[in-house]
């Protein structure tokens, strides 16, 4: 096969397409240039992340023996991914961008482009298992290593782009093991750190970001009783479940840490209050992507032994769906949750194999649930 | 590389003494530098003694930027303005735009025309209100990308009505088109070692005697005092055989190179009548080695890979620094709209480049641009809202 391997200048992407160059398969390298903030004239010192990572990815195409380009995608980036991170916290959501990232730009634009030029697939570094049925179709599976597991944020792309997608490191079982491989190639990424921020926020500062990007506005802090008990600059950069960075000044009467309970952003509010009042066991979401034919037997899945992720790096809880509509449900869990966040995804896995995929669109407590109740910390 | 430099080279290379030794062996070292020099210098119409040697062409071309700016501005300083034409190797345009951010300088970017020629009415109004402010003025011989000749007789000219030095980037034009330092009225001139077929790491500035220059690069006193460092002797013999060879060789190379040229453009131009020769139509205005072309609805970076696969090396813009394409500022400077830009190709031809290559190109392109425009600018959202 022709194999378009995505080059992000990190351990995992190297690996992975060195796999792929060892499986036989005609590899080209391609580095996604992703930031717009590049001068057109540079004047300064640049201690840019992104121009090491793309001669970092130079340097592995090098060693793997395979051609590199560096394509321009950061217009399309800046378009989805940046304006939707935006938007999406404007709106009192929490989004994440990487799932977006995958939705629009790995898994679409990058996609698309290179099966127009006569590729046949797209390599990554992630970690997840693309399982072929032997009907030829492909299921998608959480990683051999758990603690790795990306398929949270891979479910968005659905079946079809999963058809044309590899990821050679998803049996791999450790990321160390991923870095011992690294080092015995050659590979001179093999003790990068592990990057963890949101690329585009450079500094790592989300709030300083959002506040230079949407402006600040100042607001209220409410309890749940709607008293004043503090302000903020801008509601939307708050998220449910949060609960550093309050600032309020004085404790809450009862003495115990408050949290983010809402982020209501047309009243420019921010609603606090107890650990105990972030509990939720039912989750609405929309946008939902399936790989089974769920539309058709909503019965058969109604019934099977389910349980769901809402965060990134989310322990799994069991749940079970009904379907609203076809792209649209709510998540009866059989663990309470605390701080799930509109925004997020939700994944509903059957065993280790991602049945599909939604957006939260908002999370409540039903009567039966007790304050208190050992509810699963999501954070 | 030219063989010659390659043997030279080596020849050289197991040579021991420094250039600035006063023992035999750094005289020895010493006569090769300045044997090179000598040729070198001949070979492009300067004095022996106007030749500073550099570590290439962007170290000689801060030097002419930072050096003159400096050196005028300290007898002058109300002369701060740096003039640049807009379609400036970045080696140019770079220290530029830094002088301005850090050294107080004021930055004058002179527009191009269509084909990528300075206005030199533009200069011209530009020196009759500002000139007494001027403190340099930068306009290369050929430009890099497109291949388009400026006028340089006509800026020389009108600059030296008004007193302001002025510096070309010859990088792309020795070997190409006749170039005489002398003649020409130049006050510094930058040259390239490898553009050549010399080794890289190599260049110089041709700097009129009497030019005064603030030096860039401090300590032992080198190069009249303004360029400071070890002459490595090898590399520098390596060098003055290139440029020596190349101008040599330019009345045969350049018509032999154009004819190839003129033969991609034409087969080109029949393959998709769409493309767009960027540069002069007029081929006396440009260089002979190079045809760039814009191909609507395609992408550069497709094109580069499609071509690469089938064995054709083409480059979409100047090789770029950091990897990260952009639209090239030069098509800009055109007023070429972004989108076009970005469907950019730049063909070079060299010594080793035969018919058989041309053919080869013409022979894959068809196919090339149709999977390119099928890929069309899936990284730019203007694709979308033509489609919509």
């Amino acid at each position: 096969m022709r194999v378009l391997a995505a080059l992000s200048g990190g351990v995992d992407s190297a690996v992975a397409a060195a796999r792929a160059v060892d499986a036989g398969h005609e590899v080209v390298g391609v580095h996604m240039a992703l930031s717009r903030t590049r001068d057109q004239f540079r004047t300064g010192s640049r201690g840019c992340c992104s121009i090491e990572d793309a001669g970092d990815a130079r340097r592995a195409a090098d060693v793997l023996g395979i051609p590199y380009y560096v394509w321009d995608l950061s217009e399309r980036f800046e378009e989805t991914v940046v304006a939707d991170f935006l938007s999406e916290y404007a709106a009192g959501r929490t989004p994440n961008p990487c799932v977006r990232c995958n939705e629009h730009i790995k898994f679409a634009t990058l996609l698309d482009k290179a099966l127009a030029l006569g590729f046949d697939a797209v390599c990554t570094g992630h970690y997840a298992r693309a399982v072929e049925r032997p009907d030829g179709t492909r299921e998608l599976h959480r990683a051999l290593d758990a603690a790795k597991d990306q398929s949270y944020v891979l479910a968005v792309m659905g079946p079809e782009r999963l058809a044309r997608s590899m990821f050679p490191l998803g049996d791999v079982a450790s990321k160390e093991e991923t870095r011992r491989e690294a080092a015995a190639r050659g590979l001179s990424v093999s003790a990068k750190p592990d990057s963890y921020d949101i690329c585009f926020v450079a500094d790592g500062d989300t709030q300083g970001f959002l506040r230079d990007r949407l402006g600040a506005q100042p607001g209220e802090v409410v309890d749940s009783s709607g008293a004043v008990v503090g302000t903020h600059d801008g509601a939307y950069a708050y998220t449910v479940g949060q609960r550093r960075g309050l600032a309020l000044g004085r404790p809450a009467p009862d003495g115990r840490p408050r949290y983010v309970l809402a982020v209501e952003p047309v009243r420019n509010r921010v609603v606090v209050g107890s650990s105990d009042e972030l509990v939720v066991d039912l989750v609405h979401a929309d946008r939902a992507v399936w790989y089974d034919d769920v539309a058709r037997d909503p019965a058969r899945w109604a019934a099977a032994a389910l349980s769901v992720q809402v965060r990134a790096h989310g322990a799994p809880v069991p749940a079970a769906f009904e379907l609203a509509e076809p792209d649209r449900l709510s998540v009866a869990l059989r663990a309470p949750l605390r701080g799930v966040a509109a925004g997020q995804s939700v994944v509903v896995y059957d065993g280790t194999r991602v049945l599909g995929q939604a957006t939260v669109t908002g999370a409540e407590r039903t009567s039966h649930v007790l304050a208190g109740s050992a509810a699963v910390d999501t954070a | 590389m030219l063989p010659a430099a390659v043997r030279v080279l080596e020849s050289e290379l197991t040579r021991t003494g420094n250039p600035s030794s006063l023992h035999a062996s750094g005289r020895a070292a010493r006569r090769v530098v300045e044997e090179a020099r000598e040729r070198f210098a001949a070979a492009l119409g300067a004095r022996p003694s106007e030749v500073l040697w550099t570590s290439g062409g962007t170290e000689a071309d801060n030097l002419a930027i930072k050096g003159l700016f400096w050196a005028r501005r300290t007898h002058d300083p109300g002369r701060r303005r740096i003039l640049v034409s807009a379609v400036e190797h970045h080696a140019v345009l770079d220290p530029a735009f830094w002088m301005a951010e850090h050294a107080g300088a004021e930055l004058v970017l002179l527009p191009v025309d269509s084909d990528g020629v300075l206005e030199v009415d533009a200069l011209r109004a530009e020196l009759e209100a500002n000139g007494e402010h001027a403190a340099l003025l930068s306009v290369m011989w050929a430009n890099n990308e497109v291949g388009t000749l400026q006028p340089l007789a006509d800026v020389v000219a009108l600059a030296r009505r008004h007193g302001v030095p002025v510096h070309a980037d010859a990088v792309q034009a020795v070997g190409q088109v006749p170039v005489d330092f002398a003649a020409s009225g130049l006050d510094a001139m930058t040259v390239s070692g490898h553009k050549l077929g010399g080794p890289g790491g190599t260049g110089a500035l041709l700097a009129r005697r009497g030019l005064e220059l603030t030096p860039v690069q401090h300590g032992g006193g080198q190069e009249r005092g303004v360029r400071s460092g070890t002459l490595d002797a090898a590399l520098l013999a390596s060098f003055a055989t290139a440029v020596d060879e190349a101008v040599a060789a330019r009345p045969t190379h350049a018509p032999r190179v154009a004819a190839l040229r003129d033969t991609l453009v034409a087969g080109v131009r029949a393959i998709d009548p769409t493309a767009v020769l960027r540069g002069p139509a007029d081929t006396e205005r440009r260089l002979p080695a190079n045809a760039h072309f814009t191909f609507p609805g395609c992408e550069g970076d497709s094109l580069l890979y499609l071509l690469d696969s089938a064995g054709v090396e083409a480059s979409t813009g100047s090789a770029c620094q950091a990897g990260v394409p952009r639209p090239s500022h030069v098509l800009l400077a055109m007023g070429v709209d972004e989108d076009d830009a970005r469907g950019a190709l730049r063909f070079s031809l060299g010594h080793t480049s035969t018919s058989d290559d041309v053919a080869a190109l013409l022979t894959a392109l068809p196919a090339v641009l149709e999977r390119a425009r099928a890929a069309g600018l899936a990284g730019s959202s203007s694709a979308r809202v033509g489609v919509a």
